[in-house]
């Protein structure tokens, strides 16, 4: 089972997000005055200023803007991947994430720019909390 | 400020020869060099008044460093934005003497980053807890996969390959060769071959975080220096020729939705230093930018505005940017941080290998070079970073 280090809390802007990744849930943020998209979490919009967003929940769909792989980590965590595909995921509704793409024969073939990619949750022996990855659709 | 100004220059400087020095703390890198570098300039210890710091060294910062010194300065700037932090400190400098705050202002940086072995590019997440780490811990993301995140777009937008990459790595090596004290620097933090190296070598060097390569990381090294800036009145009387500060510009550029993370803080930065100075990029002699990856001095030598974006790869070709080849700029003169001197922080090294060329005095000297652009950048380049601009004048 994957040992990723698990999110540190008290942490209050990001802790709603990973309570809703227990229940499989991709959250990100609307800002109710501008309609502007906030990612990663926040308590204010980046665009207006504005102290009211809504919460909402992504399809988990979009592609990989780019990618890197990783062959050399000294964090002991990642000891066990081998060289793994760290990515910004652009996410169908406008919010830009990173993650990891899984599930490929070869990362450092197997993954390209504006491949389409889903969520998936991965779980950790690390902790409680699900880790969301994203694997070729 | 007034354009094409003399209103402060550069007057002394000094480089900490050694690269790997573990009989020295980084607080006495930093005096030793102020002292080295008062002296380049003629200026005494006491004639300090301004004091410029990116809180490095142990002990130091706003508070420590003035009584390690034994100064007493009118101004303290502790502005920190890594390695753009003297960049933008020269900004600064310049403009707390135009407003007559300070006349003597000294920039120092110490660093022990290889004798601690402090794993900078592949150090993995910390322990800490904010609202990034918190996102990002999970995913095993490290400093140099975020500057190859760059190259990979890059690649994938504009067609630029991996070998128009490592020819900037072959540049900076060529320079290298010529400066014994990057050489020495080679030698003592045991690089594989000493020499000088082809684009084949580049690619053939072993993959760091993919695309990039060994040989387009930068060297990880002790190391520090000084720099001291003084007014026009007090650089009349200097020993060496001053060189003067007619331009600068600051940004800071960050990962967003949607955002292009091929542009970099450069591009805010560049235009407003290149419109203050009243020179145009193509006017440029010697070009000192941040060469923590190639794909660094990649990205900036386009936002610079030295050629189009996407296009900095028959910029580079062929050697062009090498010293001895008329026509064109020359790049990192000193071996950069790839070849010479990467202690953490390069941004201080920038401005005194441009200082040197425009005296005369460096190891891969341009005959009569006049103008030189330093762009530091500190952080992360695809995530968050800070850009600084600095043009610079011969007297």
């Amino acid at each position: 089972m994957p040992n990723r280090p698990m999110p540190v809390f008290p942490e209050p802007d990001t802790q709603a997000f990973w309570e809703a990744a227990k229940r499989h849930e991709l959250t990100y943020q609307q800002c109710n005055s501008c309609r502007g998209v906030v990612f990663t979490p926040r308590a204010h919009c980046t665009a207006c200023g504005s102290l009211d967003l809504a919460t909402k929940v992504s399809r988990g769909e979009g592609e990989v803007y780019t990618y890197s792989v990783v062959r050399q980590n000294r964090n002991p965590s990642f000891a066990d991947l081998g060289a793994y595909a760290v990515a910004y995921i652009d996410l169908d509704e406008g919010f830009r994430m990173l993650s990891n793409v899984v599930g490929v024969n070869d990362p450092t073939k197997d993954v390209h720019c504006g491949q389409r990619v889903r969520v998936e949750w991965e779980t950790q022996e690390s902790g409680d909390y699900p880790i969301p990855v994203f694997r070729p659709i | 400020m007034a354009s094409q100004s003399r209103t402060a220059a550069i007057v002394g400087m000094y480089e900490w020869p050694k690269r790997l020095d573990r009989d020295v703390s980084a607080m006495q890198i930093k005096a030793a060099s102020i002292a080295k570098a008062l002296e380049d300039a003629g200026l005494k210890w006491s004639d300090v008044d301004g004091l410029y710091d990116a809180n490095d060294g142990e002990g130091g910062g706003g508070l420590g460093l003035a009584p390690y010194l034994g100064l007493r300065p009118t101004v303290i700037d502790t502005t920190a934005v890594g390695g753009s932090a003297y960049e933008f400190q020269t900004a600064h400098a310049l403009a707390d003497i135009a407003s007559g705050k300070c006349n003597v202002a000294v920039l120092s940086y110490g660093s022990k980053a290889a004798s601690q072995r402090i794993p900078i590019g592949t150090g993995g997440a910390s322990a800490a807890s904010n609202w990034q780490s918190n996102m990002e811990n999970p995913y095993g993301h490290t400093l140099v996969s975020s500057y190859a995140m760059v190259a990979s777009r890059h690649m994938h937008q504009y067609g630029s390959t991996p070998e128009q990459l490592a020819e900037i790595a072959v540049t900076t090596r060529y320079h290298a060769m010529r400066n014994p004290q990057a050489v020495q620097a080679m030698n003592d933090l045991q690089f594989q071959g000493v020499s000088e190296v082809s684009i084949e070598d580049v690619l053939e060097s072993r993959m760091i975080a993919d695309p990039l390569h060994l040989l387009e990381c930068c060297m990880v090294s002790d190391g520090g220096g000084a720099l001291v800036i003084a007014s026009a009145d007090v650089a009349r009387n200097t020993r060496k020729k001053p060189v003067w500060i007619i331009g600068s510009g600051q940004a800071t550029k960050y990962r967003e939705n949607k955002g292009d993370i091929t542009t970099s803080a450069a591009a805010q930065s560049a235009p407003i230093a290149f419109g203050e100075a009243q020179v145009r990029p193509d006017e440029i002699d010697i070009a000192m930018i941040y060469d923590s990856f190639t794909i660094t001095v990649a990205v900036m030598l386009e936002d610079l505005g030295f050629c189009k974006k996407g296009e900095f790869g028959d910029f580079v070709a062929g050697g062009r940017l090498r010293f001895d080849r008329p026509g064109a700029l020359a790049l990192n003169t000193d071996g950069g941080g790839l070849s010479s001197n990467h202690p953490g922080m390069r941004g201080l090294f920038l401005l005194l290998e441009a200082t040197r060329q425009l005296r005369g005095e460096s190891t891969a000297q341009v005959p009569g070079a006049r103008l030189a652009v330093a762009h530091g950048n500190g952080g992360y380049l695809g995530h968050t970073h800070c850009g600084g601009t600095i043009i610079l004048a011969a007297d």
